[in-house]
């Protein structure tokens, strides 16, 4: 089991190196650069060229992706770069002279912060609703729970958010409308200070949590009954009851563990995808998140922090997906890796 | 000399043809009624996104300045209460006007080519990658398999979202540059492109990316079908590899991969919702439900009355794609139903 995550650990190197590479040349594929405009005013040629050289832009892409990598002092050149192998993701061109790595650390958090509960969310809900749907096969249970299923599945956040604030704030005024409760410095990096955590922080949560983990919820339900409805099929269930077991400790420790594989599958990618943010909730709910430099920098050509916030994602894809794997082992004995 | 009577008919082999497998499925297919509701709405709404004219009369580009915001007085109920204050109420339009006084019903009439345009094209082009793709890896199999399926697995360490930003990105930014002046291929592409107020690179832009799914899958379904009788059986009196792909294998494998198509259709009508919201979507002045949700978005607080038909025809077209999908699934794969 330890070689096989040890292996695991190192097939991650040329699948994040394949994306920097990708997601480096293609990003400079695309015409215009960083630094074309100021504000709305065009800026004259000597101009710009003269701050890309300042950045290394005038440098063959390879040798700008050399640089990004391993530095520019192992390129025997001049420059700032230190490289990604020591932990140096650049600086924004977007937001002058800041470091990435200050810019992610006060976005990212709030990201997490968010997926997080989304996620929470998701799970508590779905999978005791399809658990439910799936036991009360064809009765009113199953067909409300598989109908809010659909529903949730069918409607995006980017109608779900506007339709929340409508309801529950402007209507109602049951909730605040935008902005996060936690403010920076956090906790281990990314928890919410305990002095934060009040009944206002949750309320102006509510709604994005909301808005982000409905679908998640609904995905985790439907494929919990349809998984649940396989399982409880199965001989060894059967055998389970003959042997005069509670019908409560078969579900639970018989059917539930069986059937939560696929389930497991399904939460890794939704992890990777809520935590490192959901542009649409946090522009709509006006959180200061991760998500908005997913779709900034490209418009910008903010390279560094492009580049930074794609090999974050893919890495906690990849992560998230060895985590699933480790859980089939745990749910599964049958699974072995070696 | 017994001999029992025979009647004709009795003797006579039964006139009742054998239903195909396909034919059976179609007949599941047509007794669901969620699954017949959604498949005629969808087709209305491919009518009326094909003759627009049969709905309404009016331009959904032309701007009625003396019309901006305009909210007809039947949507009273749904405004804030001091709507009174600042909205112009008028009776021009059914459903108002936009911030730019265009007719809201026309444009979500015509914004339905833009979703329906994705769901169709954009299926369609992953379903031809992805099947080819997929079929030619399984039927080959050894190591050309190894080679192609480490490809897909490469791609699938890649973030989707970002993928599709970069690659629409590329795609506006040549639009913008190549109007006029490219000749061959390119220009013609990109003329086209301009024609269909940027359609085509979104189109091109989603299918790309969910092909890998259904190379997948193709694969799977080509490898426990190459080994049955009826291929060797082909094989036996002389067919060529192109024959028995396309006439043996083909057919057997589509229905899976049409399922699993069909379910993927809301992820790309919500895709292109996402890519009109951070405006690398179609190009304006061009509805798409998308782009009118992201205009409503913003004037939430004031005209709640703009996002509303947007939004309940895009989450019930992706609803009617869902039901539609399930009822596919149910049909084609009658084990998963009990």
């Amino acid at each position: 089991m330890i070689a096989y995550i040890i292996r695991r650990l190192l097939g991650f190197i040329p699948v994040l190196f394949g994306v920097a590479l990708f997601t480096f040349v293609m990003v400079r594929a695309i015409p215009g650069g960083p630094f074309d405009t100021v504000g709305d005013r065009e800026l004259p040629p000597a101009v710009v060229a003269n701050i890309e050289a300042k950045y290394h832009l005038d440098w063959p892409v390879w040798k700008q992706f050399a640089s990004y990598l391993v530095g520019d002092d192992i390129l025997g050149e001049e420059g700032i770069s230190k490289g990604l192998i020591r932990g140096d993701f650049g600086i924004s061109t977007q937001y002058r002279g800041q470091p990435v790595s200050e810019l992610l650390a006060t976005s990212f958090p709030v990201s997490a912060q968010l997926g997080l509960m989304a996620l929470l969310l998701a799970i508590l809900i779905g999978i005791p609703a399809g658990t439910i749907a799936a036991l009360k096969q064809n009765t009113w249970a199953d067909y409300t729970a598989t109908f809010f299923a659909v529903f949730f599945l069918s409607v995006p956040n980017l109608v779900l958010a506007p339709l929340l604030i409508w309801i529950f704030a402007l209507k109602l005024g049951w909730l605040p409308v935008a902005t996060w409760g936690a403010k920076p410095p956090f906790l281990l990096g990314f928890l919410p200070k305990p002095a934060d955590l009040n009944v206002d922080f949750f309320m102006r949560a509510a709604m994005p949590v909301f808005a982000l983990g409905t679908a998640s919820a609904a995905g985790i339900a439907r494929l919990t009954r349809g998984s649940l409805l396989q399982v409880i099929r199965e001989d060894y269930i059967r055998t389970a009851r003959a042997k005069g077991l509670k019908e409560r400790t078969i579900i639970v420790i018989h059917a539930l563990k069986n059937s939560l594989i696929p389930v497991v599958t399904i939460i890794g990618p939704q992890f990777a995808i809520l935590v490192t943010g959901t542009f649409v909730v946090e522009q709509i709910f006006g959180i200061n998140g991760m998500g908005k430099h997913f779709v900034q920098s490209i418009g910008n050509r903010d390279y560094p922090i492009l580049m930074a916030v794609t090999l974050i994602y893919s890495f906690i894809l990849i992560t998230a997906n060895l985590v699933v794997d480790i859980a089939y082992a745990v749910l599964d004995p049958r699974i072995r890796y070696d | 000399m017994a001999v029992a009577e025979l009647s004709p008919q009795e003797g006579a082999p039964e006139v009742r043809r054998e239903r195909s497998l396909f034919e059976e499925s179609l007949v599941r297919l047509f007794k669901n009624r969620v699954a017949v509701g959604s498949m005629i709405f969808i087709a209305l709404l491919v009518i009326v996104a094909i003759f627009p004219q049969l709905v309404t009369n009016a331009d959904p580009i032309r701007q009625d300045l003396l019309q901006t915001n305009a909210v007809p007085e039947w949507m009273l109920p749904i405004m804030p209460e001091n709507a009174e204050n600042y909205a112009k109420f008028s009776s021009e339009y059914v459903l108002g006007a936009d911030n730019l006084g265009r007719d809201l019903w026309a444009r979500t009439i015509y914004g339905a080519r833009v979703s329906l345009a994705v769901a169709f094209v954009a299926s369609a082009v992953s379903l031809i990658v992805g099947t080819v793709y997929g079929s030619i890896s399984g039927y080959l199999g050894g190591k050309v398999d190894n080679v192609m399926m480490r490809i897909v697995d490469f791609l699938y360490g890649f973030p989707f979202l970002i993928v599709v930003i970069l690659l629409q990105a590329y795609f506006k930014a040549l639009a913008r540059r190549g109007s006029g002046d490219v000749g061959g291929i390119g220009g013609t592409v990109v003329r086209l492109n301009n024609q269909m107020g940027g359609m085509l690179f979104l189109f091109i832009a989603i299918g790309l990316i969910n092909w890998l799914a259904l190379a997948r899958i193709a694969r799977g379904q080509v490898l426990s079908y190459k080994e049955k009788e009826f291929v060797e059986a082909a094989r036996s009196i002389g067919a060529s590899d192109t024959r028995i792909m396309f006439k043996h294998l083909l057919p057997n494998i589509m229905g899976p991969l049409i399922v699993a198509e069909t379910l993927a259709i809301p992820g790309y009508i919500f895709t292109e919702a996402f890519l009109s919201f951070i405006g690398l979507g179609v190009n304006p002045p061009t509805p798409s439900w998308g782009i009118m949700i992201s205009e409503a978005v913003q004037g939430l607080r004031s005209y709640p009355n703009q996002i509303i038909v947007p939004a309940v025809m895009l989450s019930v077209t992706t609803l009617a794609f869902n039901f539609l999908g399930d009822g596919l699934r149910d049909a084609f794969d009658p084990r998963l139903k009990e």
